[in-house]
């Protein structure tokens, strides 16, 4: 020791160095394998084994991924409007993004949760909710396509949504903000929060065979925010559990005001017992306005119906319905294990994890093991319910998944980490970081009865210097990292769409073989569909032109137009009439205040076009089909309003030069 | 038989490969990798006048079949009217007059529904797509609605 007495101060400052090197973002080459690179390696022309289903954020579409390579397969717009292929621009599909505010081209897409049968993903619908205007989507995996959308009343910010029962017979759907009824007036002083602000939960029922969504029930709750939620499986079949903070109530600053109780709450739902007193008539009929859009692949059609009534149950007068149970500081997460007995909370201002037994909550609420009640609705004693905490586990705990071999895995935000637990002895087995400051993450099948325990998506929040710059706004990014050792290996960076939240991932042989690969002409039941080009043809109705058009390599028919006049409205109904995989068409006029159409073979899509002008309007093929792309083209002429130039069309038709057509 | 995935969009690269004497660039993306189909040269039982396809002998009266006729007609008009006319003149693919003198029924109808497959190796298609230079795309046709195409042709050729 006494050798080196001289150098201790070196040492020292070596190790303040040091200490301030660790500060700093490790990169890549501290945590990487060597063999990490093969292990994502999906070679050209090869197939991912796994489907990544990743929400959009702020972009309110959904992106998928293959897995392990980390390759953008699609993006499946739902809430946003998307110009590349139409979607919210066609005529067919502006009902879909219809609302009781009217057509809304933009939302906030969180979470998503795919179908289950038994507990296990089934692989038929992705279901995906809207934060801003809430809303809960259906998207079907074998068109990966938007099937279904349905509003939802008496809520705002519907964050904790669209989570799934075990056999899809519920979505649920929370509200972030507690607002006043609908059917109440909301025109009351802000500072009345607490007397007039609800918290409401919506079980959408799915139809077992079509998927088809409709509002079954909600339940009307105390003034909280509801942050997030997961149903129970196995023994706890027939519950979900929710998280929520702000028990303060409070209505401004909170950040601050939120915050100050030791404990917010898991409310555990029966939602059986629910279900018991809806079809027992106990709910209360509420006059409310919502939107039910639904896509029809027959008619490549959708409709917006609005509905006007909603079945209500008053969690405070209907007992044995919700349970409170304490879960310290704010929680984020609530996740049940996948033998359905475990509840993890995740305080993402606590200091620890806590664990909650199924088994302990269920006798607790047999001996009315109960501190009290909040608004009307039991509080179980926290020690109660508890199975016990994970120590330490890191800061700022947000979300945790599980891999299906006893252990947990837990985003930390504060302390950019991910942190592995085993659930019975509730020890820590390894923790790796993250860059930076996770937010969701994702195992396959991760929330279900049979997770995939391959790989863990940890989905960030920020990316800082991860990537090359890109200006002041950043790509958005996932990591992948393998878990199957004891210790979790960082495999891959890869940058997502919008802001990724919760994601699904799943084998994709379970989704890969039922894709469709074009949609049948014969089965083409659009009233404006062209079956050959025997049946095209411009009808004029007033000041309302439809033209009726085919698409094929590589022509349009009709190609030349003539007889619009300006003050009409036009509308292309265009119909690909090809019959093979991946010969999408596209449609695009010149001057259109619209966007393109992307017609599939076998579909009808229809673009309005208002001419603001007097001319020539050349329209093409936008998506590149044949070597005679460039030949698929036309020209629409407009005349004057008052013009006496008839409707006239045709292809590959070389009309004789005649007075009555040319300008003057 | 594997279907094969049609890069539809990029076929003139596929025209540029088979050119270049590939044939191999038009198969699917697999997980268990991409089988490469046999040349017509490289497989002796290969019938450049039956094509392959699962149609290996078809029988046609001597009179015309009307019923079979008319169902053809119908999927005519549908899916094959915007390339081909029933004349001699050319469209997007060639015109229909003479082509059941052209080709035997068997030929005819292993192209209409095994089209990539008869793209990437027979020889008088791909002597067609080299003057057409547009794929023909694969319409989906049933058996019956290939079978009443051929009829339907037969009577564009004037067969009674």
């Amino acid at each position: 020791m006494k050798k080196i007495k001289n150098g201790v101060p070196a040492l020292v400052a070596v190790a303040l160095l040091l200490g301030m090197d660790a500060c700093k973002p490790k990169n890549a080459g501290d945590t990487v394998s060597s063999d990490a690179a093969s292990k994502v390696y999906v070679a050209p022309g090869k197939y991912d084994e796994f489907y990544n289903f990743v929400s959009g954020g702020f972009s309110g579409q959904m992106s998928v991924y293959g897995l392990p390579s980390g390759r953008l397969l699609k993006v499946v717009p739902i809430f946003s409007v998307n110009p590349e292929n139409g979607y919210g621009y066609s005529e067919e599909t502006k009902p879909m993004l219809i609302t009781s505010h009217g057509f809304i081209p933009w939302d906030d897409q969180h979470h998503l949760d795919l179908s289950q049968t038994n507990g296990e993903i089934d692989g038929r619908w992705i279901f995906a909710n809207a934060n801003n205007t809430p809303r809960v989507a259906r998207i079907d995996l074998t068109t990966f396509r938007t099937a279904e959308i349905i509003e939802l009343p008496n809520s705002a910010g519907n964050h904790s949504s669209p989570f799934i029962t075990e056999n899809t017979e519920y979505v649920v759907a929370g509200t972030r903000f507690s607002v006043p009824p609908d059917d109440k007036n909301g025109d009351v002083p802000i500072n009345t929060y607490k007397d007039n602000f609800k918290g409401t939960i919506s079980f959408i029922s799915v139809d077992k065979t079509t998927g088809s969504m409709d509002i079954a029930f909600q339940l009307q709750c105390p003034g909280v925010n509801f942050d997030l939620s997961h149903s129970g499986k196995g023994p706890s079949s027939g519950w979900f559990f929710f998280s929520c903070y702000n028990t303060e109530k409070a209505n401004t600053l909170l950040e601050v005001n939120a915050s100050k109780r030791d404990k917010d709450f898991i409310m555990a739902v029966n939602w059986k017992k629910a279900e018991e007193y809806f079809k027992a008539g106990q709910g209360r009929k509420q006059a409310v306005k919502y939107a039910h859009n639904v896509y029809n692949e027959k008619t490549h059609t959708a409709t917006s119906e609005f509905k006007t009534e909603v079945t209500v149950l008053d969690t405070k007068e209907l007992k044995d319905i919700c349970y409170f149970i304490p879960c310290p500081k704010s929680p984020h997460g609530c996740d049940v294990d996948p033998t359905g007995e475990y509840i993890v909370g995740s305080g993402k201002l606590a200091a620890l994890i806590p664990v909650f037994s199924f088994d302990k909550i269920q006798k607790a609420i047999a001996a009315k093991d109960y501190i009290g009640d909040y608004d009307g609705i039991p509080v179980i004693k926290y020690e109660s319910a508890l199975y016990g905490e994970v120590k330490k586990p890191g800061l700022g705990p947000l979300h945790t998944e599980f891999d299906g071999r006893g252990n947990a895995i837990t985003t930390m935000f504060v302390s950019s980490e991910i942190v592995k637990w085993n659930i019975k002895d509730l020890n820590i087995i390894d923790r790796q970081p993250t860059y930076y400051s996770p937010g969701h993450l994702c195992i396959p099948g991760g929330d279900t009865k049979s997770p995939n325990g391959k790989y863990v998506i940890v989905y960030n929040k920020i990316t800082k210097d991860r990537y090359l710059p890109t200006g002041p706004e950043l790509a958005q990014a996932a990591q992948l990292f393998d878990i199957t050792g004891d210790k979790m290996k960082l495999l891959l960076d890869f940058p997502t769409i919008g802001e990724p939240h919760y994601a699904q991932a799943v084998v994709a042989s379970l989704i890969r073989d039922k894709s469709v690969k074009f949609f049948k002409i014969e089965e083409n039941e659009s009233p404006y569909a062209s079956k050959g080009e025997g049946t095209t043809k411009v009808v004029r109705n007033g000041n309302k032109v439809d033209v009726y058009l085919t698409l094929i390599r590589s022509h349009i028919t009709p190609d030349n137009i003539e007889g619009i006049k300006m003050g009409d409205e036009v509308y292309f109904h265009a119909t690909n009439i090809e019959q093979d995989w991946d010969v999408p068409h596209g449609f695009a006029i010149k001057g259109a205040a619209n966007a393109e159409l992307l017609v599939m073979p076998g579909e009808t899509a229809t673009l309005k076009w208002v001419p603001d002008r007097v001319g020539m309007f050349p329209f093409y093929c936008t998506d590149f089909c044949s070597a005679l792309h460039q030949e698929m083209q036309g020209y629409a002429r407009v005349s004057p309003a008052g013009s006496s130039v008839p409707i006239s069309y045709s292809t590959g038709t070389n009309l004789p030069k005649s007075d009555s057509t040319e300008n003057k | 038989m594997k279907k094969l995935i049609v890069i539809g969009c990029i076929g003139f690269i596929v025209v540029f490969a088979l050119s270049c004497g590939g044939n191999n660039s038009n198969t699917p993306a697999s997980t268990s990798g991409s089988e490469t189909e046999k040349t017509p040269e490289g497989n002796p039982s290969y019938d450049p006048h039956r094509g392959e396809g699962k149609f290996t002998k078809v029988d046609v009266g001597p009179t015309l079949n009307a019923a079979m006729a008319e169902t053809g007609s119908k999927v005519y008009a549908v899916k094959c009217s915007s390339c081909h006319k029933l004349t001699q003149e050319k469209l997007v693919g060639p015109g229909w007059a003479g082509v059941t003198s052209r080709h035997t029924a068997e030929w005819i109808m292993n192209f209409v529904t095994n089209t990539d497959v008869m793209l990437n190796k027979d020889p008088k298609a791909q002597a067609l797509l080299e003057i057409c230079l547009v794929r023909m795309p694969n319409q989906n046709l049933t058996d019956d609605d290939a079978r009443g195409v051929y009829e339907f042709q037969r009577k564009n050729d004037g067969v009674k």
